[in-house]
C-alpha cells in the first residue's frame, strides 16, 4: 500500500512516453486516421497541459499546410510537441517550423474581455489564503482566417456550399486548443443545425451537449449557449456557439433536429435562464419550479443561504472576513 | 375484574407501554438512504466491525414499506427532496428520521443553491448526528440514544397527548431561523 503509492506517477509517464509517438505513425497513412488521434488528444488533455497550450495557441492554424485527405488536425500538431523529446521525427517538424514561421504574422489576437483579481470578488483585505493574488484574464480567442487546414475546411466549405446567406449565418470562426468554433447568429441556428445533421458531407448526427455560459463583461452578448457536435461518420466533433443578450435570452431550440438537445436545453434554460423557442416543455429540470432566479449566472449569489439552525449563519464568501 | 383492578391506577399501562418501548426499540428496520460518503459509514455500521446486528440492526430494508428508520445519510439536494419525502411518507407509522452528518443535518458545507440546508425542511427528524462524515461509532452513540427515546414513547393516549403537547411547544417556539447565540 505505501509503495505503491509513489510507483504510481512514474508507470504513468511512461505509458504516455510509450504513445506518444503514435501519430507519427498514423500520419504516414493518411486515409484511416480517425480513431487514435482523438484517443492521443483526450490522453494528452489529462495528463500535460503545458502540451496542449503549446499545440493549441501556436500550431493550431498551421494546420492548412497539410490538409491532406481525411487527416485529422491533432495528428498534425503531436509531432511538434514531441519535436524536444524525440528526434525521430524529421522531415515533419521542419515543415512545421516553416509554417510556424509563417504563422507568427497572422495569430489572431484575442479578446481581452475581463481581467479578474482575487478570489469571489474580495478586495482590499491582506489575504493571506494564497488566492488573493489571483489574476484571472478572461478572453475570447481571435478568429481564425480560412484555410483552417484539414477536415475543418471540409466541413466550412460544406456549409458556405449549403447556405446562400454564409456570413450571416457563420459570424465567426475559431480555432482554440485544436478545436474547431463556429459562432452561429441565433436566428439562423436551427436551419444550420439540420443541414449538419442531413448533409452528406456532414452528418453530425449528434448532438452531446447543450450547455451555457455567462459572461457579465461581454455587453450585448452576456448569455452563450453553446452546443458540441460529433459525427459519427466521420469521427469529427465541432462546437457551436450562440450569443445573446441578458435582455433578450431567446434562441431557437435544436430539439426538432436533435431530439437529445430536449434536457439538455432544459438544464441550461434552468442554470442561465436562456429561453429555447420551440422546446416542447421548457420547464426547470435539477432546480425547484417556484426556484428563483438562475443559479449558473455570474451574478447569482456565492452562497449565503440561511440555515435554519439555531441561528448559525455563513456569510457568502465574498463577506466572509478581511484579514 | 382482571389484574388491572387490583393494581393502582396507570400501572397497567405504563407496563405495557414499557414493554411496547423495548419490543420498538429492539426491532428497528432501516431504510437504505445512503445519499452521499455518510453513506460509506453507514454501510460499516452494518458490516461486521460495528455490526449492527448486536441490536439487530443489520437487514437495511430495501423498500420503505419494510422500514420503519430512515437515516438520511448525506446531502439532500434540492432535486431530491421530494424523493426523500415520497419516501418517508411510504413508509408505515410508527417511523423514526436519523439526519447522520453535518450536510443531513443543517447543509453543511454546501452553503448553496443545491442543497437543502438540513433535511428537517422536508421531514421531521428525530435525531441529529454531527460530524463530517461521521465515525461509525457516533452512528451507534446516536442509535442508541434515538433506542433510548423509542423505548419512553408513549403509547395509547398518551402518546396522542404527547404530540399535542410537542405540537403546542412548536407553536410558541420561535422558528429555528429566528433563533440567536444558541449555537456554541
Amino acid at each position: 500500500m505505501t509503495d505503491s503509492t509513489p510507483r504510481k506517477p512514474p508507470r504513468k509517464r511512461t505509458r504516455k512516453q510509450a504513445k506518444r509517438p503514435e501519430p507519427e505513425n498514423v500520419r504516414s497513412e493518411p486515409e484511416d486516421v480517425s480513431p487514435e488521434p482523438v484517443e492521443e488528444r483526450d490522453e494528452g488533455a489529462s495528463t500535460s497541459s503545458a502540451d496542449i497550450h503549446q499545440e493549441s495557441d501556436e500550431k493550431a492554424p498551421i494546420k492548412g499546410a497539410v490538409p491532406e485527405g481525411e487527416s485529422e488536425p491533432d495528428a498534425e500538431t503531436k509531432p511538434e510537441s514531441i519535436t524536444e523529446e524525440a528526434p525521430a521525427v524529421s522531415s515533419e517538424a521542419t515543415a512545421a517550423e516553416e509554417d510556424e514561421a509563417q504563422l507568427a504574422a497572422a495569430e489572431p489576437t484575442a479578446e481581452v474581455l475581463q481581467v479578474r483579481k482575487g478570489m469571489f470578488g474580495v478586495k482590499g483585505s491582506g489575504d493571506t489564503s494564497g488566492y488573493g493574488g489571483l489574476t484571472r484574464v478572461v478572453e475570447f480567442p481571435g478568429a481564425a482566417i480560412p484555410p483552417f487546414g484539414g477536415w475543418w475546411d471540409q466541413v466550412y466549405e460544406r456549409i458556405g456550399a449549403l447556405i446562400h446567406n454564409f456570413s450571416d449565418v457563420i459570424i465567426k470562426v475559431v480555432i482554440y486548443r485544436g478545436e474547431i468554433t463556429f459562432h452561429v447568429a441565433r436566428q439562423h441556428l436551427a436551419e444550420l443545425v439540420r443541414y449538419l445533421r442531413d448533409d452528406a458531407h456532414l452528418r453530425f448526427e449528434f448532438c452531446s451537449s447543450v450547455s451555457g455560459v455567462h459572461y457579465p463583461a461581454d455587453k450585448d452578448h452576456e448569455l452563450h449557449g453553446v452546443y458540441h457536435l460529433q459525427s459519427m461518420t466521420y469521427n469529427r466533433r465541432i462546437r457551436l456557439e450562440v450569443s445573446v443578450p441578458d435582455s433578450d435570452p431567446h434562441i431557437p431550440s435544436v430539439v426538432a433536429t436533435y431530439p437529445t438537445a430536449d434536457w439538455h436545453e432544459r438544464e441550461t434554460y434552468d442554470m442561465f435562464g436562456i429561453i429555447f423557442d420551440g422546446h416542447p416543455a421548457l420547464t426547470r429540470i435539477l432546480m425547484p419550479d417556484d426556484w428563483p432566479g438562475y443559479p449558473q449566472r455570474k451574478d447569482y449569489p456565492l452562497g449565503g443561504i440561511p440555515v435554519e439552525y439555531k441561528g448559525a449563519t455563513i456569510p457568502p464568501p465574498d463577506q466572509r472576513r478581511s484579514y | 375484574m382482571g389484574l388491572e383492578e387490583k393494581l393502582p391506577s396507570g400501572v397497567l399501562l405504563t407496563t405495557v407501554e414499557n414493554l411496547f418501548g423495548y419490543m420498538r426499540s429492539a426491532a428497528f428496520w432501516p431504510a437504505t438512504f445512503g445519499l452521499a460518503c455518510c453513506a460509506i459509514e453507514m454501510m460499516t455500521y452494518g458490516a461486521p466491525r460495528y455490526d449492527s446486528g448486536r441490536w439487530g440492526q443489520e437487514v437495511f430494508r430495501a423498500s420503505p414499506r419494510q422500514a420503519d428508520l430512515m437515516i438520511v445519510a448525506g446531502r439532500v439536494s434540492q432535486k431530491m427532496a421530494p424523493v426523500l419525502r415520497q419516501i418517508y411518507d411510504q413508509m408505515p407509522n410508527p417511523k423514526w428520521v436519523l439526519a447522520m452528518g453535518v450536510c443531513a443535518s443543517t447543509g453543511g458545507m454546501f452553503n448553496n443553491y443545491a442543497i437543502v440546508q438540513g433535511v428537517d425542511h422536508v421531514v421531521p427528524v428525530d435525531m441529529y448526528l454531527p460530524g463530517c462524515p461521521p465515525r461509525p461509532e457516533m452512528l451507534v452513540d446516536a442509535m442508541f440514544k434515538l433506542r433510548d427515546k423509542v423505548r419512553h414513547t408513549p403509547i395509547g393516549i398518551d402518546a396522542i397527548e404527547a404530540a399535542q403537547q410537542a405540537e403546542q411547544r412548536q407553536l410558541e417556539a420561535p422558528a429555528l431561523i429566528e433563533q440567536k447565540g444558541l449555537l456554541r
